[in-house]
Parts: structure tokens; sequence; C-alpha cells
């Protein structure tokens, strides 16, 4: 299915049989040898980092299931159970719970990386498009699991976000009342959470199977958007990048490491240690961080059905991307201009995050005080309306019109005169 | 300028995260009042902290006088107590079913149980293997028994507040402070400044002397309160000591073959310009 000739060559009787039937060693020998760009950075490990998250979600995750319990009554107790009965439980629980984190910390990474690079363009356009799809099971998959533990934090949470369907337009409430099994979150919610919880990781596996194919097609993007022209330009996957990858990985599995060993509860909420309490109404409800930015775009605006549009047109909007960026240039290298861009939409996007785990009154940036005293300044409702904005614009007006008036650099002929530079005879010191 | 204006960018990324990092701690220790939060060094603070197990030990016997009366352990079973790197564990009893400091504190309680022969109800001493019991037969009586207050269960009290183990330690030692005019006070209620509301249903548990410690040490307020919460500490979280040594020893083994992939990587990439 790749682009490149098959170097593989069946030794004995039985590799030549399968070969014929099914040549599946063939497959994997022309992964190992595929071509890649000979100057993928660090930026681009992510992808082998993201694959390990998923395996490790998934067999961490299917332990775990053989112990938890999904019954409103017992979920809470039997996280305890496995945390501290059941044999390595103390490791697996946390390490699923951090391995979430980790998972959507990566995920980020891989995404803004493509932002940068313009690996969404021309001919990645479905390569792009299945990623988006990943990334929409993956917060999913992400929302169900949360729900499981069945704290606090958990059945609120679950309670808001399913909320958010009942403001849909005529429908809204029978689709609510269809998603949660009842009228309110309960036993039937948390069933049918753990049911399509287990299930969608492996339709994630399968769409990570797609688009390791639509990869393997077009072949990889790299850091100067050129496309690879000759054989110099390319270096056998392995070991090229299985030694950079496998390097990475590790200092990957470090920070993950540091997590789960040293700071188990950072990234989570201590009211999920209260067990989940129908009359009880948390002080401030609020989603984990990974979906903090998407929050705040939803609290932007008063009326719930828009904030729910907004919500979702901020993650379509990235389907479209291929046709809204007008520019040919694939690499923000080449872009002096949509580059300042990118960093701002960057910035922004720590910025809606803030918004999202504040409460929207509060005074974001202070500007004195009124005459009676009370701060004054721009509260977390009107930064993350400018938030909100400035992400939409990026997308809808900024792309669009900056590929037809900015100026692109000048790009380097191929991917081996950009490394070698003028004098591609002479040894050149290795730059990263 | 191109650097220039990229550092600025993270510089601004940063100063945003340092801003939530510092309102997240406010939310944890602010809005106390007049009360001053003291934030304590506890022995498992830290990379290399542990549990100091004769506070644990000292705080059980708080829990079991003072607190029991109210709150349940409910995730705990008595065998727990024995367990590797908890406050009663023993070398000498792998197995804590067999450690006879824990048999007797299981002995010290009454257990529900049913008659196999008979089928009736019957009451009986708990042994190891059993879980701490209700302190209260139903929710409904135990806010009946407590003005309206509902005493939560302690077993992840300390994972389940902002502050943690601080939080704890000063919501005990919070209820000397005087109460300000402006705060109105309905019967059962006391004022605790730690508290969320600054209202509390619990009076003050703690009082100079309350209990006798077996190993001599003084019960003052501050002792009993550090004692009971070094112990709730563990219980929220028994498995830490474990958990941390096991990830020196994996964080060690990934940094030496993080090393290694270092130098596999730069000799398969030696002659390679990229």
């Amino acid at each position: 299915m790749s682009g490149h000739p098959s170097t593989y060559e069946p030794k004995y009787a039985a590799t030549k049989w399968l070969d014929h039937r099914l040549p599946i060693i063939r497959m994997g020998a022309d992964f190992m040898t595929f071509p890649s760009p000979r100057n993928l950075n660090y930026w681009y490990t992510f992808g082998g980092i993201l694959t390990l998250c998923l395996v490790s979600q998934i067999i961490t995750g299917i332990i775990l299931a053989m112990h938890y319990v999904p019954h409103v009554d017992l979920a809470f107790e039997s996280v305890q159970r496995i945390r501290r009965d059941v044999p390595f439980g103390w490791l697996l629980q946390p390490m699923h719970a951090v391995g979430a984190s980790m998972f959507f910390f990566a995920v980020y990474v891989h995404m803004f990386r493509g932002l940068y690079y313009g690996s969404y363009k021309a001919p990645r356009e479905v390569l792009w498009i299945i990623g988006c799809l990943i990334y929409l099971v993956m917060m999913a998959t992400g929302f169900l699991g949360y729900t499981l533990p069945w704290g606090q934090m958990s059945f609120w949470g679950a309670t808001v976000i399913t909320g958010f369907f009942g403001a849909v337009p005529v429908v809204g409430e029978s689709l609510q009342q269809w998603l949660l099994g009842g009228y309110a979150v309960d036993n039937a919610t948390l069933n049918r959470f753990f049911a399509l919880h287990y299930l969608l990781p492996f339709v994630i596996a399968g769409l990570v199977g797609v688009h390791v194919w639509a990869l393997h097609h077009v072949g990889q993007n790299n850091p100067i958007g050129i496309t690879p022209k000759t054989k110099k330009d390319t270096l056998s996957f392995h070991p090229y990048y299985t030694v950079k990858d496998a390097f990475a990985v590790v200092v990957f599995l470090l920070i993950f490491a540091f997590f789960l060993f040293y700071q188990p509860d950072a990234l989570g909420h201590a009211d999920n240690y209260i067990e989940a309490d129908a009359l009880k109404t948390p002080p401030h409800i609020v989603p984990e961080w990974y979906f903090l930015p998407f929050y705040a775009i939803l609290r932007a605006v008063p009326d719930k059905l828009a904030g729910i549009l907004l919500m979702f047109g901020a993650i379509a909007v990235l389907f479209v991307l291929p046709w809204l960026d007008t520019s040919k240039v694939r690499s923000m290298r080449f872009r002096p201009v949509a580059k300042w861009f990118f960093w701002i939409f960057l910035f922004f996007c720590f910025i809606l995050g803030w918004c999202g785990a504040e409460t929207p009154d509060n005074i974001a940036i202070p500007f004195g005080t009124d005459a009676e005293g009370h701060a004054r300044g721009l509260n977390f409702t009107w930064l993350s309306r400018i938030g909100t904005a400035y992400y939409f614009a990026y997308f809808l007006l900024i792309l669009p019109i900056l590929g037809l008036i900015e100026k692109p650099k000048d790009r380097p002929e191929s991917i081996t005169h950009a490394v070698l530079g003028d004098h591609s005879h002479g040894a050149v010191a290795a730059a990263e | 300028m191109a650097i220039k204006m990229k550092t600025a960018i993270l510089a601004a990324t940063a100063t945003v995260v340092a801003a939530i990092s510092g309102i997240a701690y406010a939310a944890g220790g602010g809005g106390t009042g007049d009360y001053k939060m003291v934030h304590k060094h506890w022995h498992f603070n830290g990379a290399f902290g542990t549990y100091d197990k004769a506070a644990a030990q000292r705080g059980y016997q708080v829990y079991r006088e003072v607190c029991s009366s109210c709150h349940q352990l409910k995730h705990l079973s008595f065998r727990h107590l024995g367990d590797k790197g908890a406050p009663f564990y023993n070398e000498k009893y792998p197995n804590p079913n067999d450690n006879p400091l824990v048999k007797n504190f299981a002995a010290d309680w009454t257990i529900e149980d049913i008659d196999g022969d008979t089928g009736d109800v019957i009451e009986r001493t708990a042994v190891p293997a059993d879980k701490f019991p209700p302190i209260y037969p139903n929710e409904a009586a135990a806010r009946a028994g407590n003005g309206g207050g509902l005493p939560p269960d302690l077993s992840v009290i300390v994972a389940a507040r902002n502050g943690g183990a601080d939080y704890l330690y000063n919501l005990m030692l919070a209820y000397d402070t005087p109460k300000p005019d402006d705060v109105e006070l309905t019967p059962g209620l006391y004022y605790n400044p730690v508290m969320d509301g600054h209202k509390i249903s619990m009076a003050a548990p703690l009082s100079e002397g309350l209990v006798e410690y077996a190993d001599g040490t003084e019960a003052t307020v501050e002792q009993m309160a550090a004692d009971v919460t070094e112990f709730l500490a563990w219980s929220a979280d028994p498995k830490m000591e474990q958990r941390k040594s096991t990830g020196l020893m994996t964080m060690l083994y990934l940094l030496i073959l993080a090393i290694l992939l270092w130098f596999s990587y730069k000799r398969v990439w030696r002659n390679v310009e990229h």
C-alpha cells in the first residue's frame, strides 16, 4: 500500500508460502524500510508516543474492567478496592487516570505540530480528517471514562455535559433522556457509559489503523513541508526513526512516571474523591484540564444552544481546515506573517483553558478599583469571548485571507538542499 | 525579531501557567478570615517522604477514641492496618490477619452479622478481615444525631479536600478563632474559618489531654490533630510508600535507558546530515 517498492524477499519455504497467501510479513518489513524524510524533528515523534498511550490505556483499562463494578452503589467503592486490595491495582488505576492526561497532552502536541507544519494540506487532507475523528472519539472516551469512578465531579460533569443535549431544539429533551436512559444521570447512565467507554478505544484503534494507512500512502510531511524528491531526501524508517522515536518515547515516559508516581492527583480534582451525591452540587463544576478551552468557548455566550454550537463548531472547523487555509506553502517556517498568528493562536488556547477553569464573573485582568472599592477589570466571560473570537477568526478569516496576500519566504529546492546548504559535498555538522 | 517574539509568547504562556497554579493554590489555602493556615512539614511530603508510623499509630488511637463516635472508615478493613506500609505493619506477620495488634483492634468493635444456623441477626466481635463497621444504622440516623449534619466518611478525606493534610490539620485547630460579629450561627453550627462557608456542624473535637498516649507523648490539641491527620493521610493513600519506591526505581531505569538510547541515536545517525 505504501508508494515505495517492496524490498522484502521471503527466504524460507514457509514464508514464501505465506507471502503468496497473506503478505503480512511483507507489510511489516515494508513499514520498517518506509522512506521517511531525513529532516523530521522531535515534534514528529508524537505519533509513536500516541500509539504507546493507546496501547497502555487499553491494557490497563481491560484489567481495571475486570475489577470495576458499574453500579451507582458500588462503583466508587470498587475503585477504592482496586487501589487498596487488587494486586498492582494501586499502580494500574492511576496509570489509567494519569495516562488519559498524558494521552491528551501528546495529542495536543501532535495536532499543533500538524497546524504549524501544514500537515493538513494536499495530499494529506484525508489523513488530517481521520486524525480529527480520532480526537473526537478520544474526547468522548475521556468524558465517559471520567464518569466511571462515580465521584462528585464524575456525576456532575456527566449531568452538565448531557444537559447540553437538552438544549437542542424540539428533540432536545427526548434526546437527553435517550442518552441518559432516564430523567437524570443514574444507574442506566453509568452502565451505558461503561459499555461505551469499553467500546470506543477499539474504534480509535481501528481509526489509527486507517490513519497510519493514509500516512503510508502519502508519506510523512516534514518541517520544511517540501515533498521528498530523490532517494537522498529520505531515510529508512528503521533504524533511523525507530531509534529516534524510542529515545523520545522514553523521555515522554519519564514525564509520565513523574506524574504517576509522585503527583498522581495533581491533574485531577479533590472533589472526585467524594462519592457522587445527586442532592449536593459541588461549588465549582469543572471538566478535566484537557476540555477546559472548549468549556470556556461553551460558556462564552449567554445562550445555551449557541454555546453548544460554538463548542462543536470549534471542533468541526478542524475538519474543514484543509480547505480554509488557502496558502500553498505548508510549513510556517516560510510564512513570516502566518507564523505569528499561529503563536497567538496557541497563546489564546492557553487563555481559553485558563478561562475554563475559572468562575466566569471573576476578574481576570484587574484595572484597579471602582468608587466603592470593588475590583474592576476584564472578567473571565469577556476574556473567553476574546479567546473564542480569535479561535474562530484564526480558521475562518486569518488563514483563508493570509494565504492569498502573504508573501512566503524563499523555499529550498529539496530536503537535501535544506540540510546540506550550499556546499552539498563537504561534511556538515549534524544539525538538529 | 522572530526569536524575541517567540520568547515573549513563551514568557506570556509561562505567566499564565504560573497564574493558574497561583490561583489554584490560593483557592486551597485562602479565604480563612482571621485564621492563618499553618503549613506543616509532613513526614510524608516529598519524593522520599514516608509515613511517620509512630504518629500514625497515635493517630489511630485518636480516631478510635474520638472521631469514631461519628465518622466511619468505610473503605478500610481492620487487616489494612497491618499491611506493608501501614501504621501497624510488623514483618513477623506478612499476613496482617495474624498480627496480634490488628486482631486486638478488630476485637474492640462489634459487627452485625447473621447467625448461620438460625438466620437471626446477631452481634459478634470483629475479626481483621471485617471492614470498619458503620457508626449509624443509616443516613437519617446520622443526621438526627448530629443536628442535621452528616459526618463524612474519613477513609479518603485527605484526598477529598483541597489542601489535603494541611486542610484537615488546620480545620481541627481553627475552632479557637474568635467569631466575627457579622457571622450568624444557628444552633448546632460552629464557627470554623477553615471550613467552606466558615460554618461547621462538628463541635471542636479535640481538647487538651483528651486521649492518653501509651508512648508518653503529651496529648496537646496540635499533637492529636497532627497524629490523626498522619493516620488519615495513610488511610487515603495507603500504597504511597510502595508507589514512591517503585517510582524511584522506574525513573532510574528510564533515565539510564534514555541515556543509552541517546547514544544509540547518535551512533545510528553519525554519518547522516539532517
